[in-house]
C-alpha cells in the first residue's frame, strides 16, 4: 500500500492499510484465549489448582491406614467385599437353602412367618425364594421375598427392587404369603399370593445364566443401624441382627438333588458372628436362620467411595476461583477494561467469551487434575488397605468429568461475581463461602446433619454432588451422610443448582457490564 | 469532508458535578485538533463518551459519522490512548498488542508493524510492568496505530516523555495527519500543542469555551503589538505617544507599543533622532494567546481555581 505523499495530501481522504476482514465471536475468543496464556502467573496458577488437588487427596490417603489387630496381637483377615455384575462393591451374605436347577423350573413356598431373635424383624430383614448363578459373593440373582416391613419385593444383580402388589407402604403385606420364582430359558419371573390359588406377578428380569443355577429359599437381615446426631459429628452404632423365617408348602419342579445350606459370604463376612445361622425340617416346614444382606455396599466406615481420592477438590476448587474472578477484576484495577471494550464494544459478547475460555480451559487442566489424582491417589488408599468400594467404569468417568466441570463452572462463577464486584478480593470472599465452605461444613461433619443437607441443597456447594459413586439405596437402612459421600441431591441435580446460581449470576454480571461506565 | 469525530451537545453528571454541560465540537481529518483544558475541565471523560465506554445523559457523539460502538473492528475506525498505564504488568508489550490485534481480526505481522513505528522493538518482548513511563506511551500508540485507522484520539500522549519523545511524538502526529487522519490530542499544557496542532477546541467545566485554528488565536492574541528596546525610554515613550499609540513599558529598557505599526514606529523614532536597538512585531506564544483567550471565561477561571485549590 502506498500513501500520497504529504504536500499532495492536504484534501485526499485517509484510505486505511488494515486488511479488509470480519472479527466475529471467533476472533474475540482468540483474543481473550491469547489475553489468558500471555500471563505467566495464571498458568502457574493452573498448575497450583491441579497439584494442591492432588497433594491433599495424596495426604489424606496416605494419613488414613486401615489397621485390624486380632485377639492376639495377630493381623486379622481382611474381607475383600464382593464386586456385583455391574462391577459396583456389594454385600452377599444369606443362609441359602438350594438345589441344582439344570434348566427352566419353578420354586413355590409358603412365608409362614418371620420374626427377629425375639424381637420384630429388621425391616429389611428378608426371607423368599432366590435363583442364583452358583454359590459365589457377588454372583448373578433374581430373587422375590417377604421383608420385615416393606411387604413383598422383587429384587435382582443387587441394585433392583420393586415392590409386590400386594399391600402398600402404609400396611405392607405379612406372613404368612405365597411366593413362586419361576426361569423360562433367560427370563426369571417372580409373583406372589395372599392364598396360593391366586397369583399376581411382581417382576421380571432377564438374566442369561449359564447352565445349571442354584434355585431355592434364603433368608438374611441387615445390621441394626442407631444413628445419633449432633452438633460436632454424627455417632452410628451397628450390630448384626438375625431373622427366622418359617417356609411350608415348598414344591420345587425341574430341580436336580436335595436340599443343602450354605452360608454365602461365610461367617466372617462382616462385623458380628451369624450365631445359629442354618437351617431344619420337620414335616414339611423349613425353619432357616440368616443374617446379612443382598444389596449394594453403602459407604460408610466399612467402605470408602472412589470420590474420596478428589477430596483435595475443594483446595484446586480455591485457586481456580481466584483466577475465574482475576481473569476480569485486574482489567477493572489496571484500567484495562476500557482497553477491552473499545476494541470490542458489545459487552455481553465479551462476558460470553470471557466464560468460554476460563471454563473450557479450566475444564481441560480439570480432567487432566483429576483423572491422575483419581487414579494415583486411589491405588494409594488401597496399597493402604483401605477398602475403596468399586463402581462401573462409566461411573468413574462421570466422577471424573463431574470434577473437572465443577471446577469449570465454579470458575465462571467466580467470573461472573468478578464482573459485578469489580474487586477480586470481595469475588474470591464471596465465591469462597458460598461454595467451598458449605462443602467443607458438611463434610467434615462439623454441621448436625440436618443444616448440612439444606447447605447442600440450596448453596452452589450442591454441585458437589457430580462427584458421588453410588447412590442413595431404599432397600438398604443406613444413615446417608454427606461425609461419607451421599449429597441431599442427585448428582445432575446438585449440579444443575450449581449452574442455576453460575447462571443468575452471570446474567446479573451481563446487566451491571451493560448499564454501568467502564469506569475502574 | 465528514468530521472524523462530531460531539453534539454532550451532557453527563456524576453526583452533584456537571461534567459535560452541552458540550459540541467537531474534529476534522488531516488535521491535528487540539483537546485543552484544565484538569477536571471534561477531557478525559468526553474521548470516554466518544468510545462509547461511558453513557451520556444528553446528546451525541459521532466517529465517521457513526457511534462508536455500532462500529465493527472499532479499531480500524479510531485508534485511541486514554491511559497508558491500563496494563497488565506481567504481559509483554508485543502479547498485549497481540490480544488487541486478535480481537479485530488483525494478525501477528500487523503487531510487529506498529512496534516497529513506535520504536518499541527492543522493550516489546519485556514484561510492560517493567516499562518507563515514556516507552508505556509508545505501546498505547503501538495500540492506537494497530487498526490504520482514519481517526486517532490521544490523552495526554506527551505525558512522561523526554525531550526527545516530544519531539518523536510531535513529528509522528503531523505525519499522522498529513496522511489526511483526523487526530485529536489532548493536554493540559498549551505549550505541548505549540507547532503541533493547527486546531483548537478549549473547554473548562464541561463546556466549551473556544473552538478556533492557531493560525487565528495567535493573530488575536499578538493584537498589533511591537517591541521597542531603546536606551531612550522616556523619549522613545513621548514620541511614540505624541504619534498617538498606547505605550507600556514592561522593563527597562523595553516597550510595548500598541497602534502603530512596525514601519511607522521606526519612521517616527528615526525622524525625531530617538537611538533604538530593535523594533520587532511581537508574535503571541500560543501559551500566551491560550492565557488571553482564557482570562475573561467564567468556566475557565473558575475550574482553575477549582483546580488549585483541590
Amino acid at each position: 500500500m502506498t500513501r500520497p505523499s504529504d504536500e499532495a495530501m492536504l484534501d485526499a481522504p485517509f484510505r486505511s492499510a488494515a486488511p479488509a476482514g470480519r472479527a466475529g465471536f471467533g476472533a474475540l475468543l482468540k483474543s481473550e484465549w491469547t489475553k489468558f496464556r500471555t500471563v505467566r502467573g495464571w498458568l502457574v496458577a493452573l498448575l497450583v489448582a491441579g497439584l494442591v488437588t492432588f497433594a491433599v487427596g495424596a495426604l489424606s490417603a496416605t494419613g488414613s491406614k486401615r489397621e485390624c489387630a486380632g485377639p492376639d496381637g495377630q493381623p486379622c483377615a481382611v474381607h475383600i467385599p464382593p464386586v456385583g455384575p455391574n462391577g459396583q462393591s456389594v454385600t452377599d451374605r444369606f443362609t441359602f437353602v438350594h438345589q441344582d436347577l439344570p434348566g427352566d423350573g419353578t420354586v413355590t413356598a409358603r412365608v409362614s412367618s418371620l420374626t427377629g431373635d425375639g424381637a420384630a424383624p429388621e425391616p429389611w430383614a428378608k426371607a423368599g425364594l432366590i435363583v442364583k448363578a452358583d454359590l459365589t459373593e457377588g454372583s448373578r440373582y433374581a430373587a422375590v421375598m417377604l421383608t420385615g416391613g416393606h411387604g413383598v419385593r422383587w429384587q435382582y444383580d443387587f441394585t433392583a427392587d420393586a415392590a409386590g402388589t400386594t399391600g402398600d407402604a402404609a400396611a405392607p403385606s405379612t406372613a404368612p404369603r405365597w411366593l413362586r420364582l419361576t426361569r423360562s430359558g433367560d427370563t426369571i419371573a417372580g409373583y406372589d399370593s395372599a392364598d396360593g390359588v391366586s397369583w399376581n406377578a411382581v417382576g421380571t428380569a432377564t438374566i442369561p445364566f449359564p447352565g445349571t443355577v442354584q434355585i431355592g429359599m434364603f433368608v438374611t437381615s441387615p445390621d441394626h443401624t442407631v444413628t445419633v446426631q449432633r452438633f460436632g459429628g454424627t455417632e452410628t452404632n451397628s450390630e448384626a441382627s438375625q431373622a427366622i423365617a418359617a417356609f411350608d408348602n415348598v414344591a420345587v419342579n425341574g430341580g436336580a438333588g436335595d436340599w443343602a445350606d450354605t452360608q454365602v459370604g461365610g461367617d466372617d463376612g462382616g462385623p458380628g458372628p451369624t450365631p445359629n445361622a442354618g437351617f431344619t425340617e420337620a414335616n414339611g416346614t423349613f425353619t432357616i436362620t440368616g443374617s446379612g444382606d443382598i444389596a449394594p455396599a453403602v459407604a460408610g466406615p466399612e467402605g470408602n467411595t472412589v470420590e474420596r481420592s478428589l477430596a483435595g477438590v475443594f483446595a484446586g476448587l480455591i485457586v481456580v476461583m481466584v483466577l475465574g474472578s482475576v481473569f476480569i477484576t485486574s482489567e477493572y484495577r489496571r484500567g484495562l477494561i476500557r482497553t477491552t471494550l473499545a476494541a470490542r464494544p458489545q459487552r455481553g459478547q465479551l462476558l460470553a467469551a470471557k466464560a468460554l475460555v476460563i471454563g473450557v480451559v479450566t475444564f481441560v487442566v480439570g480432567v487432566i487434575t483429576s483423572a491422575l489424582t483419581f487414579w494415583i491417589v486411589g491405588a494409594i488408599r488401597r496399597a493402604n488397605g483401605v477398602n475403596v468400594m468399586p463402581v462401573s467404569w462409566q461411573t468413574d468417568l462421570r466422577v471424573i468429568a463431574g470434577t473437572a466441570a465443577l471446577l469449570a463452572v465454579s470458575s465462571v462463577f467466580a467470573l461472573a461475581v468478578g464482573t459485578l464486584l469489580r474487586r477480586a478480593v470481595g469475588a474470591v470472599t464471596i465465591t469462597v463461602v458460598l461454595v467451598v465452605l458449605p462443602y467443607v461444613l458438611a463434610v467434615a461433619s462439623v454441621l448436625p446433619s440436618g443444616a448440612a443437607q439444606w447447605l447442600l441443597r440450596v448453596t452452589p456447594a450442591a454441585g458437589f454432588a457430580i462427584q458421588q459413586s453410588t447412590p442413595v439405596y431404599q432397600q438398604v437402612d443406613a444413615t446417608y451422610l454427606p461425609s461419607s459421600g451421599y449429597f441431599p441431591l442427585s448428582p445432575l441435580g446438585g449440579f444443575a443448582v450449581l449452574c442455576g446460581w453460575t447462571a443468575l449470576a452471570l446474567a446479573l454480571a451481563a446487566v451491571s457490564l451493560r448499564r454501568r461506565d467502564a469506569a475502574a | 469532508m465528514e468530521p472524523s469525530i462530531e460531539v453534539i451537545g454532550l451532557r453527563k453528571r456524576f453526583g452533584s458535578t456537571q461534567a459535560l454541560d452541552g458540550l459540541t465540537f467537531a474534529v476534522r481529518p488531516g488535521q491535528i485538533t487540539g483537546f485543552v483544558g484544565p484538569n477536571g475541565a471534561g477531557k478525559s471523560t468526553t474521548m470516554r463518551v466518544i468510545l462509547g465506554l461511558d453513557a451520556v445523559d444528553e446528546g451525541t457523539a459521532l466517529v465517521t459519522g457513526r457511534p462508536y460502538r455500532s462500529l465493527h473492528r472499532p479499531l480500524t475506525h479510531l485508534g485511541s490512548l486514554l491511559d497508558a498505564a491500563a496494563l497488565q504488568p506481567s504481559r509483554t508489550g508485543r502479547n498485549h498488542l497481540l490480544w488487541l490485534a486478535h480481537s479485530q481480526g488483525l494478525g501477528v505481522r500487523r503487531v510487529d508493524e506498529v512496534i516497529e513505528q513506535a520504536g518499541l522493538q527492543t522493550a516489546a518482548r519485556r514484561r510492560a510492568g517493567g516499562y518507563s513511563l515514556g516507552m508505556r506511551q509508545r505501546l498505547g500508540l503501538a495500540a492506537a496505530m494497530l487498526g490504520d485507522p482514519p481517526v486517532l484520539m490521544l490523552d495526554e500522549p506527551f505525558n512522561g516523555l523526554d525531550p526527545e519523545g516530544i519531539v518523536w511524538m510531535r513529528g509522528l502526529l503531523r505525519s499522522l495527519a498529513g496522511q489526511g487522519r483526523g487526530v485529536l490530542v489532548s493536554s493540559h499544557l498549551m505549550s505541548e500543542l505549540q507547532d503541533t496542532a493547527t486546531h483548537l477546541v478549549v473547554i473548562g467545566r464541561g463546556r466549551l469555551v473556544a473552538d478556533t485554528s492557531v493560525a487565528e488565536l495567535i493573530g488575536e492574541a499578538s493584537g498589533g503589538r511591537v517591541t521597542v528596546r531603546t536606551a531612550a525610554r522616556s523619549e522613545a515613550t513621548a514620541v511614540l505617544a505624541g504619534a498617538g499609540a498606547t505605550v507600556s513599558s514592561s522593563d527597562a529598557g523595553t516597550l510595548t507599543v500598541s497602534g502603530l505599526a512596525a514601519e511607522a514606529i521606526v519612521a517616527v523614532l528615526t525622524r525625531n533622532s530617538v537611538p533604538f536597538a530593535e523594533v520587532s512585531a511581537h508574535r503571541a506564544s500560543l501559551e500566551e494567546a491560550y492565557m488571553e483567550l482564557t482570562r475573561d471565561s467564567v468556566e475557565f477561571v473558575a475550574a482553575a481555581t477549582q483546580e488549585s485549590a483541590s
